[in-house]
């Protein structure tokens, strides 16, 4: 008898239809049975349920999916399934061709026995590769591969562990001073992200000039000190090491900065009224805030001082201190012995040694992971 | 009552001066007054201030040096340059540096083959990442969550894993044997249309936009692909610039791919022009370092001059990297 009514009144334009969206913020039940199927079929728009959070569609309770059949609704976003993996679709394929094929492609190659990359033969498994760039096994000619443990690891190691402590330090100690100074702020700041908005094989050019023997930097310290060609391999470690560090500054100050600003000021109030010097503030109260963004920038800047290899190729022009004539590769890192190996068309010890770096990297960032867990303050 | 009123009486009146004409307030600090303790207080301050700008602008001159460096070096000539008395400024302006860069050292091909290859492998990424970000952060669909945790461990692969077996790709592509300029380009534009950073930073921007829209959006009858591109791409267009400039950069940066995959010397980028043996006297083996820097200088502007003109949206672009969440 109501149902009729209200049809009556509907028709009459006295009562207003129930709209979609009203209807389904007070709950599922759209389908009332009084207002008939009929009426449920003419709506078709989208309408949105808070509760579920999914768009959804009226639907006839006679529908054939029996789910919606029963609460008379459909859930439209998820209805479009296909099309979702449309606008995925170049993506994966990019990832899947030029991401994640390579990866185990490289994996394949580590380990795959007289690779040959021209007809893409192999000779079954064997941990050979690495055998050879370790100086455990002889090469295929009976000769010994030398370079990678004797020149690589090394130089990778010292570049990680001297820039990534002392431009962290630095960087951190700018970014206090920056942050607690009045005037020039915006524009100190500014002078200090310059670094990074270079070309950085521009700029290793020029820092080879300013570490000529006959350059600006023996002028001023009096000194006739060999820095970059033809120097000994830990003189030269010096100006590779001063390069990076500035290279990588800016970004630090950045991400450091901007965590400052976000400290509560009442911490330093507090430290002001219990009298803590200024080394005491910093070390109890500006690094724990920030452990956050220093565990990132530790973990990011190990890892770009592990791929170090720009730097190399802009100051010295070459694997060693003589440039592209070095005989001995004294200055090469692990990711400059993968290229170089590349071009050489040795695929095999270039395979086994980028295995390596991402092996030694996944490790490295699950170390620092663990250990900073308990220390780190969120 | 009475007590309370007689422990008052023993406090002073100091409003009441005339009472006690000769007083005088004195607070001591390990027998200093307040003015002593103010006035130290104060010079610590002033030197404390003085030590952090010497700190600052000491740091600052060294970040700046090499800047400065280049600029003078480009204009010496080669005798003042390698002279035992180094000195601040150039004595004899050499502008002949700068000509020299355009018409020996092939600077603008070098500087062409840059832009083409920064503007084209801009645009897919872009591309590539809306699209990606749209799906991940509006869209659902069975295994979202699992496909974009995919997408976020392959950021921890370094790169050079992959240069091997890219470079192997290109060549099966037949992209790299008897190269012509496209195929060069290909090589060094088509690898590169993916990040997942950028799509992990564009999706975090997508996610901020209300929900509402969308949902009025579709009750007017919008489409998915009209909705990205008439509501969200505007909204999204900070992250998007920050993206493209980002981009651009690294394109301008990249040394180690075209290296690789180019065979011939007039399909490389400005990197390695700046690296290669144009700056060497051939006869006596010895860099003409007037010449390298003018063209480290030309390659240096236009990345100062977006520098000017984006650093907001550099910075953000660069800083949001490290905000959690």
């Amino acid at each position: 008898m109501k149902a009729f009514f209200n049809k009556v009144l509907y028709f009459l334009h006295i009562k207003k239809k129930p709209q979609a969206v009203a209807q389904s913020t007070n709950g599922l039940m759209v389908a009332e049975p009084d207002v008939g199927n009929m009426y449920l079929d003419t709506y078709k728009e989208d309408s949105y349920n808070e509760e579920s959070n999914t768009i959804i569609r009226l639907v006839s309770p006679k529908s054939k999916k029996k789910d919606y059949a029963v609460k008379g609704i459909e859930d439209v976003a998820s209805k479009n399934n296909w099309k979702a993996w449309l606008y995925l679709g170049p993506v994966i394929i990019l990832i899947a061709v030029f991401l994640l094929y390579p990866l185990i492609n490289t994996i394949f190659i580590a380990f795959a026995k007289d690779y040959s990359y021209a007809t893409g033969t192999f000779k079954g498994i064997t941990l050979e590769n690495f055998g050879v760039i370790f100086h455990i096994t002889p090469t295929g000619a009976g000769g010994w591969e030398e370079n990678f443990i004797k020149y690589a690891i090394p130089n990778t190691l010292i570049i990680t562990f001297v820039t990534v402590p002392v431009s962290i330090a630095l960087a951190l100690l700018i970014s206090v001073a920056l942050n607690s100074i009045k005037w020039f702020q915006k524009f100190l700041q500014t002078v200090f992200f310059l670094p990074y908005v270079t070309n950085a094989v521009a700029i290793g050019l020029v820092f080879s000039v300013i570490f000529n023997k006959d350059g600006i930097i023996n002028y001023i310290f009096n000194s006739n000190i060999t820095w970059i060609y033809g120097a000994e391999r830990w003189v030269a470690m010096i100006p590779l090491c001063i390069y990076i560090v500035w290279h990588s500054l800016p970004f630090k100050i950045l991400i450091l900065l901007s965590g400052l600003q976000g400290v509560d000021k009442q911490y330093y109030q507090a430290a002001q009224i219990d009298a803590a010097s200024k080394f005491k503030t910093l070390t109890r109260i500006t690094v724990p805030l920030l452990s956050p963004q220093i565990l990132y920038l530790m973990i990011t800047s190990f890892i770009a001082a592990f791929k170090e290899y720009t730097s190399v190729v802009s100051m010295f022009g070459g694997p060693g201190t003589l440039g592209k004539n070095s005989i001995t590769p004294d200055m090469e890192t692990i990711v400059y012995y993968v290229y170089q190996n590349v071009e050489k068309g040795l695929t095999s010890r270039a395979a086994a040694a980028a295995v390596f770096l991402f092996v030694v990297i996944l490790v490295f960032t699950f170390i620092q992971m663990k250990v900073s867990k308990a220390r780190v303050h969120y | 009552m009475s007590e309370a009123v007689k422990v008052n009486k023993q406090y002073i009146d100091f409003k009441k001066e005339r009472v006690y004409p000769n007083l005088v307030l004195s607070i001591e600090e390990s027998s200093k007054t307040v003015d002593a303790i103010k006035r130290t207080e104060k010079i610590m301050k002033i030197v404390s201030t003085i030590l952090t700008y010497a700190f600052i602008l000491v740091l600052a001159i060294g970040v700046i040096f090499p800047f400065y460096w280049m600029i003078i070096t480009s204009l010496k000539q080669r005798e003042e340059i390698i002279a035992s008395t180094q000195t601040f400024f150039p004595q004899i302006v050499m502008w002949t540096n700068y000509s020299y860069v355009f018409t020996v050292f092939d600077f603008t091909n070098y500087m062409l083959n840059t832009i083409i290859v920064a503007i084209f492998s801009t645009i897919g990424t872009l591309l590539t990442t809306i699209f990606a970000a749209f799906a991940f952060a509006r869209l659902k669909f069975k295994g979202r969550d699992a496909v974009f945790a995919i997408f976020l461990m392959t950021m921890m692969i370094p790169g050079e894993m992959m240069v091997i077996s890219n470079y192997l790709t290109v060549s099966a592509f037949g992209w790299v044997s008897d190269q012509t300029r496209l195929e060069a380009f290909l090589c060094m534009i088509v690898p590169f249309w993916i990040s997942v950073f950028y799509i992990y930073l564009l999706r975090q921007n997508f996610k901020q936009i209300p929900n509402e829209l969308y949902l009025a959006a579709k009750v007017d009858g919008k489409s998915d692909w009209s909705f990205l591109w008439k509501v969200m791409v505007p909204l999204a267009a900070p992250t998007l610039i920050s993206i493209t400039i980002l981009k651009f950069m690294g394109t301008w940066n990249s040394y180690v791919w075209p290296a690789l995959v180019t065979k011939k010397d007039e399909f490389r980028l400005i990197s390695n022009g700046l690296r290669g043996s144009a700056f060497t006297d051939p006869d006596t083996n010895e860099v003409e370092y007037g010449y390298q820097m003018a063209a480290s200088f030309c390659v240096t502007v236009p990345l100062f001059l977006l520098f000017v003109f984006f650093r907001k949206y550099i910075m953000r672009g660069v800083g949001r990297a490290g905000i959690k969440g």
